[in-house]
């Protein structure tokens, strides 16, 4: 243990790249990825759970406009998307001027916007399979008991569809986490743009991109976890009885 | 019309790039995921750590730092290795990297992974019987495996490679950032520019969902040819 | 005669899966013509032996004489293997199975079923083996569904075409592993009385089957295994009408 931790600080002590300066960007990039990643989760979250029932409406005029918009944003790079509302801020005429662009101005925003409306389509399409394989026994039981429409959603459909949602809601989650490095794209300094700042400094490409993948291979594990642990008390009733 | 301020060529050129750099990531991605599965369903306890690892890594890191640690970093440890071939052997060569050859291992080790994990789950899903059956009547393993196992394998992989290749389909975006002139880069360029961002972007955007939608029409006539003797069963 | 080497031998065959020995020690000859059918409870390792015979299941110790040629085995550290595979290969060329769950490959016609193993095993033209195909559809009764796919076939029709398949191969000798344990009761018989005629031209047959009737009327020799030992052996007559040993009377005795 002793001779370990003489390594380690022999090792601190000799590297030039991992200062307390160097660090600290990797900190803050993390701070900005949790902070973008979680917004834009619980925000395309939020946008998804009334899209998923639209999605499913009998109104043309309701269910169109979202499946077209699931459609696009699922088909289409969020790069693209990221690119298309980034520039278009900027170079809209007359933002500028605007009490808007105190918020805009900084790339954090049109990111946060891109990203929310990509998970909200992803997120749209996952639920709208989970309601989709609500049992039909379930459903006509509600029936039967005389609840309404929108009792018999909030009370048995959604409910049992959120748990269903589960595991895809998870990869969704893993996948905005690794998509969010696109942001360091529009130089806003999250993990990647922090590794990226440290490879031009440096020139260590090893260093600066190892250390950031193995930042979010934690932060992978850490959701996973999460959500293994989640499934194992929210589904708990849809495993067999054992014994 | 619209008005493409002359970019009109090299958008067609970047679509081009795109498409080739799907495709030949996408065939990479392939034998990688069969080597993949292969591994993992392997006796040999090494080849299935391998596999394991080399499946959790990926799938754990976001494939832009796993393109620039390869793009950047891959320049400098082929030259590494360069060099070392210079003092050892006085042998003298120069590799230069470029973007199309990053873009294209980059995205087909990371989806190597991605179809590893979908062929696995295929090859178990075959019955065994099936496979016996080949065994039982003097088939080696090459010719089981060509005759019976591949082909009803691909049916039961076909949903997932399809889904594979769309993610892949996009993620071929991302070498716009390293670089490469893809249809996303010369557009982006276009965007500051000619201060338009909408014109290029949306034309992009409806180039990839063209490519998605035709793929999208393949596979399920692909799927259609594999599913021929099922139709009754499932 | 003398000089034809006997199609099967087997010596000694013993197989274990862990630490419990499932086959003691069996051996078994079939001449030209024989046609021996294995009886015995479930879990009595019949099936087992016969899939010893064309190594689907390796069997620990023991000897496998096909054709006069002794298949070669040795040791490696998952245990016991064959040591040439070839020479499997093609030993099983020359023993046709037919399994219980009829394993007719799924993403192939009947008719590209039965050609399958002729063309990419034992090298015939498309051409003949086509024609030999059609002919052994005509016999097994599926002239008319050679085009179809085996899950539009019932369990009979697709077992008889899983016989048709084995025939293909002009086998040594045949395998059966419980051919009709997957049927239901009314497509018994089809499948039953092609397997009939095939003892009665002559093919040597080696059948693991549930029916008495069967075994009393069509085999030459019977063998009952008790827990992975030959209890009784010898002719129908004997070991079916008359058996010595007291597990065979209550195996036989009318259940309720």
């Amino acid at each position: 243990m002793e001779s370990l931790m003489n390594w380690l600080q022999a090792q601190l002590a000799d590297n030039s790249i991992f200062t307390l300066q160097t660090l600290s960007y990797y900190g803050e990039g993390l701070v900005t990825t949790v902070q973008l990643v979680f917004l834009s989760l619980i925000i395309g979250l939020v946008l998804a759970v009334p899209l998923a029932i639209g999605r499913g409406s009998k109104h043309a005029w309701i269910r169109l406009p979202i499946f077209f918009y699931c459609y696009v944003f699922r088909g289409t790079p969020l790069l693209v998307q990221l690119y298309l509302i980034y520039y278009g801020v900027v170079f809209v005429e007359g933002i500028q001027d605007t009490w808007l662009w105190v918020i805009l101005e900084k790339p954090f925003v049109p990111a946060l916007i891109a990203f929310t409306l990509n998970t909200g389509a992803y997120t749209t399409e996952i639920f709208r399979g989970a309601i989709k394989s609500t049992p039909k026994g379930e459903i006509e039981a509600a029936r039967a008991y005389g609840m309404s429409r929108a009792l018999m959603l909030r009370r048995i459909v959604l409910p049992s569809a959120f748990r269903r949602a589960l595991p895809a809601y998870g990869n969704e989650v893993i996948f905005m986490l690794h998509a969010s490095a696109i942001a360091s794209v529009v130089t806003i300094m999250d993990l990647t743009g922090a590794a990226r700042f440290v490879y031009a400094r440096f020139y260590a490409p090893f260093d600066a991109f190892l250390f950031v993948a193995a930042i979010y291979l934690c932060l992978t594990f850490t959701i996973i976890y999460f959500f293994r642990h989640l499934e194992k008390r929210l589904l708990a009733h849809l495993k067999p009885v054992s014994g | 019309m619209i008005d493409l301020h002359g970019y009109g060529p090299r958008l067609a050129e970047g679509a081009l790039v795109t498409v080739e750099l799907a495709v030949l990531s996408l065939i990479l991605a392939i034998v990688l995921g069969l080597a993949t599965a292969s591994a993992k369903m392997s006796r040999n306890w090494v080849l299935h750590r391998l596999g394991t690892l080399y499946t959790t890594l990926i799938r754990g890191v976001p494939d832009l730092v796993l393109m620039m640690l390869l793009f950047f970093g891959g320049q400098i440890g082929i030259n590494m290795f360069t060099d070392w071939l210079y003092t050892q052997f006085d042998v003298d060569i120069f590799i230069n990297i470029n973007e199309f050859v990053a873009g294209v291992a980059t995205i087909g080790l990371i989806f190597g992974a991605y179809m590893g994990e979908t062929f696995r789950g295929a090859f178990l899903a075959v019955d065994n019987g099936q496979i016996e059956a080949g065994r039982a009547y003097g088939m080696s393993h090459w010719l089981v495996f060509r005759r019976i196992r591949f082909p009803q394998m691909m049916r039961h992989a076909l949903p997932g490679l399809s889904n594979n290749w769309m993610v892949l389909l996009k993620t071929t975006a991302l070498v716009s950032v390293i670089g490469l002139s893809d249809m996303v880069r010369v557009a982006a360029e276009a965007s500051k520019a000619t201060r338009e961002p909408f014109t290029f972007m949306i034309i992009v955007a409806a180039v990839y969902l063209l490519i998605a939608s035709v793929s999208e029409w393949g596979f399920a006539r692909l799927q259609k040819r594999y599913d021929i003797g099922y139709g009754e069963a499932d | 005669m003398a000089d034809t080497p006997i199609p099967l031998e087997v010596r000694n065959i013993t197989k274990r899966f862990g630490n419990t020995e499932v086959l003691k020690g069996l051996s078994l000859q079939a001449h030209k013509g024989d046609v021996i059918t294995l009886i015995g409870a479930s879990g009595s390792g019949k099936s087992t032996f016969l899939r010893c015979m064309n190594l689907l299941e390796q069997p620990n110790e023991g000897e496998l004489i096909v054709h006069g040629e002794s298949i070669r085995f040795k040791e490696t550290r998952h245990g016991r293997e064959p040591a040439d595979w070839k020479q499997v290969v093609d030993m099983r060329a020359k023993l046709s199975m037919v399994f219980q769950s009829f394993n007719l490959w799924a993403h192939m016609t009947l008719l590209e079923n039965v050609i399958e193993a002729p063309v990419h095993v034992l090298g015939k033209s498309k051409r003949d083996a086509i024609d030999h195909a059609r002919q052994l559809l005509e016999r097994v009764g599926l002239a008319d569904r050679a085009d179809y796919y085996p899950a539009q076939l019932s369990g009979g029709q697709q077992q008889r075409g899983a016989i048709a398949r084995a025939l293909a191969m002009d086998p040594e000798v045949m395998l059966f592993d419980e051919p009709t344990s997957a049927l239901d009761p009314e497509l018994v018989g089809d499948v039953l009385k092609v397997m009939r005629d095939l003892a009665e031209e002559g093919r040597t047959m080696i059948v693991v089957t549930h029916e008495m009737a069967f075994a009393r009327d069509v085999s030459t020799q019977v063998i009952y295994l008790h827990q992975g030992q030959i209890e009784e052996a010898g002719a129908p007559d004997q070991v079916l009408g008359n058996p010595n040993s007291e597990r065979l009377k209550q195996f036989l005795a009318p259940k309720h």
